[in-house]
């Protein structure tokens, strides 16, 4: 990603901006906290946690961070859930509800 | 409309629809998405054909509706296709939602678009109030008084609408049935020729360059909508002069000339009438007829209505004594029809006018014939000399 937030000022003039009101770089949605909406927050437990990655596909946000992870026992890279980005977490809660009932790793709690 | 044409072209007889669909196959649009609706189904249901018989390369959708047509027309001209679609009435009310966005967006969308009256009550004949409805969406609406016109206003208003000083939308419009329906005599381009006059589409981008990823259609709040909707609103000034470099450069080539608005007979005329569309036909034999008697009248034709024509229209009334303006459908805010209110509006800082009248006349498909016009055109002649107007607002033909 390209996105460079400093070249949005909210100050550009007219002759200034792109025809029709487009975007000409992807990532700006990196410029708005939208966690700041939540009234419930989800707490990742990463001890319970599996790696099924559920929560990820699910999440209208794409706020699950991920990491790969050498597997000793394979020789292969595992996919590991490295929890969630609460800046931009809305906090709907549907990671909490997907998140498979026997491990539980996820719950909702107030935000503030 | 007599100059000499260097271009061979064919003599045929076709609707306006007919016309229309075939401007649209010599155009050859990467795109069209259209759903049926009386009077204009025909334009896509003849291109329709074209598309399968293989006489163009066109994607054809067949969409679940006029909302979806006009989706999926934007869709494909932020693609960076050339799209097109085609309706009237309720079709162009139920698109009336997408309209101003494919303005904002800046796609040159061209639409033929037949008038026909919007419901209620339901009726499927020829007046302009769907068009009128639509007249600050921000697209450019030109009006056609016969078929040959429609047939050269598609082609046009691909070549204006694509200009990068402009990028609009554009409707053409034509009459319902009056125009639509009634075949006529007119002359097509070779195709190539037709080809060549449109040139090639280049879009400004493409949703669909994932080289180049862009965001179209985000939310644009207090900081940034105003200084969105500036530009369109200065590509609607320019496209005024975009039209009359077209209508001009379309004339050398071809032998029809056209303007942002036609002059029939003003010169030296004392009162004229005002109108659009295929009634400008019948207000020609009225005005020739008259001629022939000694009386100094005229007629002001609207091609196209948006951009509105102020600089011309007040240029071109300056010596008038008398005018009413027809409109084919009314405001229903009181005060008459939208044209009248815009030439009202347009003359209003002019320091020579002349005294103006309105008609709402023809709605839902009710006949305008020469003898009524013909006595307008003796009030007309009567309220030159008059110290009172009278009667603002009339309505033509209507049991009361």
């Amino acid at each position: 990603m390209t996105f460079t937030a400093g070249n949005y000022t909210g100050k550009l003039t007219v002759t200034e901006l792109p025809e029709g009101g487009i975007w000409t770089e992807p990532g700006s949605s990196l410029m708005r906290k939208t966690g700041d909406w939540k009234t419930l927050q989800p707490v990742w437990d990463g001890q319970k946690c599996i790696s099924c990655l559920t929560c990820w596909a699910y999440c209208p946000d794409s706020c699950f961070k991920t990491e790969k992870v050498l597997n000793e026992k394979t020789g292969k890279e595992d996919v590991k859930n490295r929890g969630i980005d609460l800046d931009h977490c809305k906090g709907c809660g549907i990671c909490a509800a997907v998140c498979p009932p026997k491990v539980a790793a996820i719950t909702m709690e107030k935000a503030r | 409309m007599t100059a000499t044409t260097i271009i061979k072209q064919l003599t045929v007889a076709k609707t306006g629809n007919e016309a229309m669909a075939d401007a649209m196959r010599q155009v050859n649009p990467d795109v069209v998405a259209a759903y049926p609706i009386t009077p204009a189904t025909e334009i896509a249901q003849i291109f329709s054909s074209f598309v399968a018989d293989g006489m163009v390369t066109t994607d054809m959708v067949t969409v679940e509706s006029e909302h979806s047509a006009m989706s999926a027309t934007i869709g494909a001209a932020a693609a960076g296709a050339r799209a097109m679609t085609a309706t009237a009435s309720q079709g162009l009310m139920l698109m009336a939602e997408m309209l101003p966005i494919a303005a904002a967006l800046r796609l040159p969308i061209v639409m033929p678009e037949v008038n026909r009256a919007i419901s209620g009550p339901i009726n499927i004949h020829c007046d302009h109030s769907d068009t009128m409805f639509c007249r600050d969406a921000g697209w450019l609406q030109i009006f056609s008084e016969n078929a040959q016109e429609a047939y050269d206003n598609v082609l046009q208003a691909v070549k204006i609408a694509e200009d990068p000083r402009v990028h609009l939308p554009a409707l053409v419009t034509t009459d319902g049935f009056i125009i639509s329906h009634g075949m006529e005599t007119i002359k097509i381009l070779p195709d190539d020729e037709a080809k060549s006059f449109v040139g090639e589409y280049k879009p400004n981008y493409s949703l669909l360059n994932h080289e180049k990823p862009i965001t179209v259609g985000s939310i644009d709040l207090q900081n940034y909508y105003f200084e969105h909707r500036i530009p369109m609103i200065e590509a609607m000034k320019t496209a005024k002069d975009i039209i009359k470099q077209v209508g001009r450069e379309y004339g050398e080539k071809y032998g029809r000339f056209y303007d942002l608005i036609e002059q029939y007979k003003i010169d030296d005329a004392e009162v004229a009438l005002i109108c659009l569309g295929s009634t400008a036909g019948t207000a020609k034999d009225v005005v020739d007829a008259l001629r022939t008697k000694g009386q100094k009248v005229g007629l002001i034709k609207i091609r196209v209505f948006r951009p509105f024509p102020v600089e011309d229209l007040a240029a071109a009334l300056r010596n008038l004594r008398a005018a009413a303006v027809f409109d084919r459908s009314d405001s229903l805010s009181g005060y008459g029809g939208p044209v009248f209110t815009e030439v009202c509006s347009a003359l209003f800082n002019s320091e020579n006018k002349p005294k103006i009248v309105n008609y709402i006349y023809g709605l839902g498909g009710r006949d305008i014939d020469i003898h009524t016009i013909e006595a307008v055109y003796d009030r007309l002649n009567k309220l030159k000399d008059a110290q009172d107007t009278g009667e603002i607002v009339s309505y033509l033909g209507v049991r009361k």
